[in-house]
């Protein structure tokens, strides 16, 4: 149930948010406040996360308080999880830029992509990912001078 | 005079050959992706506010304006045609426009929906150049203390008027107020929260934000959802609608230019507010309000002219007090700062071609889309046959490229990616994006102007409410979090949001 997720979710975050606000509470005060300049460097972020903690805990108190039953539709997790395995796609392949170069690690993303995420055959990701790849090193590096992290092979 | 004569030097700046093709990039770009479900303007945006780096400011900006306003023509097509709103503003038309296509009168329907936004952008264009100078020349009179408490009231309300639960939009400024204080104190030096990260000590790049939360956020969400669109291949027959549609169009079409006049400059009212709220106007002064829902042309006029008209007015409190009014218009805040101008109503006397040839190239972006609407409408459509296979890998690619090519930075493409995973993150737990985005735009600039304040007052705080115009600020902060937080306009907006 969306709602009953939703509940938990805000209750998640609401801790989440408010373990970040004591985290730039503690680290502030170890800041000035305030200086002969006006406020110091720990004036803001006190005020911040002062904020942060009375909003979350709100978000927290409005979750208990909400009907979990409020709302039926249901949540897509396979559309998360497939979010998700893209994201660690993207995060991987940038992670592998430093030692492929960008176009070795962007061909890698885009087969997975087409292969895995949009279930084409391994041929036509092969394609997809080469001709990209190319296409991308003739308009940045080749046309415009842009230049792109390079791996072992100089591109 | 003073109008005529800036509006001269605006048409004369953006008819420059340069300042005319990056208009007609921003208009097409933006007809696309107003198109395209799945990418929006602000991602759009955001992933192209690098290449502005190398851009002439007005060129930039008037790029950017362009694919902002041209998504707003293009989300009208594919609701029209397809049902399938590109952009969510566009949702209120689907109701009719759509019938009025399944009638076989898609052609009416689209020219009453570009020329309703024709004249909205018309008369938005004119607020923008009537009221921008008197606003401007009021805001140069404000001081620190105003600054402030203007700020805070501009970031209260975009939190309190955007669609969705307040408090999590709060907290989604304080999130932003919190990211826009990361790297070295500016005044004693100290750094903040860079864990001992050197890239992270002159803070965190705008462009990382923007591209992270909006560009690859936003695609890597859509990669989750499966491809569901139905390909609209037959022509559309006769583009010209009746005398009978142009009379029952014209009262909807001024109606939804003053609504969504209204809705442009307040802060946080969301692309669809504006057109919904139309929509609703006009079923309620129907003669006949079943024949709504049913392909009733004044359902598409109203809210299409409602929603170029709010999209127009935005641009009012940006550019004449430096107060983005939504996420897109944070995204053009940050365009600007990244060029070097001080966003503010000093901008419209220290860069008038600036100011000006925006106001200019708008109009002149408008006509362009009556132009690149109409006639090539079956063209955008066949559009929507490129794979998303194809079209999304790209995309992150080219984000990826963009925010390298800003400093050659890895560590930064690093960032931009954890940003992405939260910006979904967000997303999925209902959190609004655009509040973070303004939140870390006018932290630094909030933080500066209390700074000199209580230097101006040494310290003492009444400085906020002894000041006329700043208590005013004040109190409209005060009242707009008290209205909002009432139980009945809390219900009624949960109703609205349901």
């Amino acid at each position: 149930m969306l709602g009953a997720f939703l509940k938990k979710g805000d209750v998640i975050s609401g801790a989440v948010l408010a373990a970040l606000g004591v985290f730039i509470i503690t680290q502030a005060l170890a800041w000035d406040y305030y200086t002969l300049d006006g406020p110091g460097p720990g004036f803001f972020p006190f005020w911040y996360g002062v904020a942060m903690v009375v909003l979350s805990l709100l978000l927290v108190l409005n979750a208990a308080r909400a009907d979990p039953d409020g709302e039926s539709k249901g949540v897509d997790w396979h559309a998360t999880g497939r979010a998700m395995t893209v994201w660690l796609a993207f995060a991987l392949s940038v992670g592998l830029m430093d030692f492929l170069g960008f176009l070795i690690s962007f061909a890698l993303l885009a087969f997975f992509l087409v292969a895995v995420v949009f279930h084409r055959p391994f041929l036509t990701a092969a394609v997809v990912a080469v001709a990209s790849a190319l296409a991308f090193h003739l308009i940045f590096p080749v046309a415009l001078s842009v230049s792109l992290p390079t791996g072992p092979l100089g591109f | 005079m003073e109008i005529a004569s800036g509006l001269l030097h605006g048409f004369a700046v953006a008819l420059q050959p340069g300042n005319v093709f990056w208009c007609f990039v921003g208009c097409l770009l933006g007809t696309i992706v107003g198109i395209l479900p799945g990418l929006g303007p602000a991602a759009t945006i955001a992933l192209l506010l690098p290449l502005t780096f190398k851009m002439d400011p007005a060129g930039g900006i008037i790029m950017l304006a362009g694919i902002y306003y041209g998504a707003k023509y293009g989300g009208s097509t594919t609701s029209i045609l397809l049902n399938i709103p590109g952009e969510s503003s566009s949702v209120v038309t689907c109701i009719d426009g759509y019938q009025m296509a399944r009638q076989g009168r898609a052609g009416p329907a689209l020219a009453i929906a570009a020329i309703g936004s024709f004249f909205a952008g018309t008369v938005g264009t004119l607020l923008i150049a009537l009221f921008g100078p008197p606003l401007a020349e009021v805001a140069l009179k404000f001081g620190a203390p105003e600054y402030f408490s203007l700020m805070l009231m501009g970031l209260v309300a975009a939190a309190v008027l955007a669609q969705g639960d307040m408090v999590k939009s709060l907290a989604m400024v304080a999130l932003g107020l919190l990211l826009g204080i990361v790297g070295n104190d500016v005044n004693t030096g100290l750094g903040r929260f860079t864990f001992g990260v050197n890239e992270l000590t002159d803070g965190i790049g705008f462009v990382v934000v923007a591209v992270g939360v909006f560009a690859v956020g936003e695609i890597i969400s859509n990669l989750g959802e499966k491809e569901r669109r139905e390909v609209f291949t037959s022509k559309v027959m006769n583009l010209f609608p009746t005398w009978d549609d142009l009379k029952r169009s014209f009262g909807p079409i001024v109606r939804g230019t003053a609504l969504g006049s209204f809705f442009g400059v307040l802060p946080g009212t969301g692309p669809a507010v504006a057109s919904l709220s139309s929509y609703l106007v006009e079923k309620k002064i129907a003669d006949d309000p079943s024949r709504f829902g049913h392909g009733a042309i004044e359902g598409v006029a109203g809210p299409e002219a409602a929603n170029n008209a709010d999209a127009q007015c935005k641009f009012i409190p940006m550019l004449t007090l430096g107060l983005p009014a939504s996420g897109v218009m944070a995204l053009m805040l940050g365009a600007l700062t990244i060029q070097g101008i001080q966003p503010g109503p000093a901008v419209m006397t220290q860069r008038p071609e600036l100011f000006w040839g925006l106001i200019a190239s708008m109009w002149i972006g408008n006509l362009m889309l009556v132009v690149l609407n109409l006639p090539l409408v079956g063209l955008w459509v066949s559009m929507l046959k490129v794979p998303y296979r194809l079209l999304f890998p790209a995309i992150m690619a080219f984000s990826a490229i963009g925010i390298y090519s800003v400093n050659n930075s890895p560590f930064e493409i690093y960032l931009t990616a954890l940003f992405g995973i939260l910006g979904l993150i967000w997303m999925k737990l209902g959190f609004s994006l655009a509040p973070m985005l303004l939140g870390f735009v006018l932290g630094p600039m909030l933080e500066e102007n209390l700074r000199r304040a209580l230097l101006m007052s040494r310290g003492n705080i009444s400085v906020f409410v002894t000041r006329p115009i700043s208590l005013a600020f004040i109190i409209a902060t005060a009242l707009i979090l008290a209205v909002i937080a009432a139980p009945a306009v809390r219900k009624r907006r949960h109703e609205i949001a349901d």
